[in-house]
């Protein structure tokens, strides 16, 4: 989205007689009438107070939580670093998950990311049936990620799945989702098939709306078509890269519903999601120690959000 | 996207640059991929369509011998998917048309009325969206069986296990995403108007209604389908919000098809169809309009 005047160079619509540049004060004295400020009061003040109140208060109170050892009904007791002092030593799923994790995004980003792309440049060359083949590979992303584990269990599980028979291995069959080792590239294997089609959608609105005149420029100073693409095309498309960046470490960090819907996240598939959820709905109700965890995937997250937030605070500056 | 006076300038591209070589190649690939992305989701319909007992002794690339729809009608009896569909259409329908008012004045205010401290607003917002939802679930859960209801809006007297929990949150957290995408929109579209409207002697609300929102129609239809699509295919929230298993949405829901001991993959395929099937037709249908919402801003300039 946004790419607009970067990747276009001018406008045409704001020849430089279109007014003086913004500091000019707004004409007269004229502000916000009293009727104006109460809808900004209360217009603005609702989405400010749901995002406060459901979003960051909740935030504060992981990590504020996150030093205690609640179960949720008793009394609040103080323990300092000692659910993270647990948490990296006692606690045997940690580090699979956090090895998982980073799996995630690694195939997410290594994989998935660039195949969307592959298959956005190509159809966006204006092959037939190109609505086909967008609406298709597409499809996967409007499923929830719940159906997408539920639809890998039908294709990979041991003894009736559709991956065994078609390798024909029905009599020595492989236990794709059962078998630790195994399970998570398979689910791997899911996850990328939902995010390639989401990240070629993006590529395509963004070729789209690359100037063409970039592209026969670079021809005509004598680029080749792969030149062309990785010295012209996709530094225009900065942007949708930003974007596209975004969204798969945010995925790779909220990876929870595949699975969930599998093995509930057991036995090879410990994701920090998983653990977070384990330790408030489970049984053992461990408020505090949950939020521990909750807060290591915030920090992590928060790295890559602050990276992001300050790329396009710079573009902002620019505008 | 939202793109631009360029296209506009050259309307016509027919087939795009030319390079005609490798393009059976292309269409081979193309094809190949397209097929294996299907592949999952026809096998599921396959093999909703056929009887355990069957697929167990053939597998699943078998020819039939007899097609029947007992396990959609199992799904809709045993499992009450009517009631659960009934719950996410509750959460999902008010859900997306309040984030998209809320968020598209957001945007307003943050794009066009070059407010003090609208920067940081947006900032807050977009960053809000980001976060992992664990990060924010268990404080959630404790606020929300703190928070009182009346009988008549919850029957467990409060927030927490009622529809109304995962309603807030869905919208919460989805508004920092629309603001972002409304604001970016937003800033694209000519300020003359806005301008012009001022001059008039429009107030905000007059600016945000009738000179700013209808121009936002097109990113408003691509935002509705694809927060439809992600409302109702949320998993988590319903799962650690809600404890009645009546009050499940769907997408929730889909797990109680899996027995305690025994799994019968047919009739989960059954569901799994089921639940995905209103976003397929809404992706389908509104398909058109999303990529024209993704794309249309170029055409005017």
């Amino acid at each position: 989205m946004t790419t607009v005047n970067r990747t276009t160079g001018t406008r045409p619509v704001n020849p430089p007689k279109a007014g003086p540049p913004r500091p000019a004060r707004r004409r007269g004295p004229r502000r916000h009438t009293r009727r104006d400020i109460a809808v900004l009061c209360v217009l603005l003040g609702l989405p400010i107070l749901l995002d406060l109140a459901l979003v960051w208060g909740p935030t504060l109170a992981s990590v504020a939580l996150s030093f205690t050892t609640w179960d949720g009904v008793g009394d609040i007791e103080w323990a300092g670093f000692g659910n993270y002092a647990d948490l990296f030593a006692d606690y045997p799923q940690f580090w699979p998950a956090v090895r998982n994790n980073l799996l995630w995004l690694a195939a997410l980003g290594l994989l998935a990311t660039p195949f969307g792309l592959l298959l956005a440049v190509l159809i966006d060359r204006g092959v037939r049936f190109s609505r086909f083949y967008q609406s298709t590979l597409y499809m996967p992303v409007v499923l929830s990620l719940a159906v997408v584990g539920f639809i890998a269990q039908l294709v990979l599980s041991r003894d009736q799945g559709a991956l065994n028979a078609l390798l024909g291995r029905q009599d020595d069959p492989v236990d794709w989702l059962g078998d630790p080792d195994l399970n998570i590239w398979m689910v791997l294997l899911a996850a990328c098939w939902r995010h390639t089609g989401y990240v070629m959608i993006l590529y395509l609105a963004g070729l789209k709306s690359v100037d063409p005149e970039l592209k026969e420029a670079a021809a005509i100073d004598g680029a080749s078509e792969r030149q062309a693409f990785f010295r012209v095309v996709l530094p225009a498309l900065r942007p949708v890269n930003v974007i596209v960046g975004v969204i798969t470490v945010i995925e790779a960090l909220r990876a929870f519903d595949i699975v969930y819907a599998v093995n509930k996240g057991r036995n090879g598939l410990e994701l920090l999601s998983v653990l977070v959820t384990d330790n408030i709905i489970g049984e053992a109700s461990r408020i505090g120690f949950g939020s521990a965890i909750a807060v290591v995937l915030l920090l992590v997250s928060l790295g890559f959000i602050i990276t992001y937030l300050v790329q396009e605070l710079r573009g902002e500056q620019r505008r | 996207m939202t793109v631009s006076a360029v296209r506009a300038r050259r309307p016509a591209r027919p087939g795009g640059p030319p390079g005609r070589r490798g393009r059976s190649g292309v269409h081979a690939f193309l094809l190949a991929v397209s097929l294996a992305f299907l592949a999952p989701l026809l096998l599921a319909v396959y093999a909703s369509l056929r009887p355990y007992e069957e697929t167990a002794r053939d597998g699943y690339f078998s020819l039939p011998s007899r097609l029947s729809l007992d396990y959609y009608r199992q799904a809709f009896t045993d499992s009450g998917m009517g009631r659960h569909f009934l719950n996410s259409l509750l959460i999902t329908v008010p859900g997306v048309l309040i984030t998209l008012f809320l968020a598209s004045f957001t945007a307003f205010a943050v794009a066009r009325l070059r407010l003090r401290g609208s920067l940081v607003l947006l900032m807050v917002f977009t960053a809000g969206n980001l976060l992992p939802q664990q990060v924010i679930v268990t404080p959630l859960y404790v606020l929300f069986n703190k928070v009182p209801l009346p009988y008549r809006m919850s029957d467990s007297l409060m927030l927490y296990d009622s529809l109304w929990a995962v309603l807030a949150v869905q919208v919460a957290f989805q508004l920092g995403f629309c603001v972002f995408v409304l604001a970016n929109f937003m800033r694209t579209l000519p300020r003359e108007i806005l301008e012009a409207a001022i001059v008039d002697g429009a107030g905000v609300w007059t600016r945000y209604r009738h000179v700013t929102l209808p121009l936002c129609r097109p990113a408003l239809a691509a935002l509705g389908t694809l927060q439809f699509t992600w409302m109702y295919n949320d998993f988590l929230w319903g799962l650690v919000f809600l404890s009645t298993g009546d009050k499940l949405p769907v997408t929730s829901a889909l797990n109680n098809l899996r027995g305690q001991f025994f799994t019968d993959y047919n009739l989960l395929a059954a569901g799994s169809v089921i639940v995905a099937l209103p976003t397929v037709v809404v992706f389908l249908l509104l398909q058109r309009h999303f990529i024209a919402g993704l794309t249309l801003g170029a055409n005017k300039g």
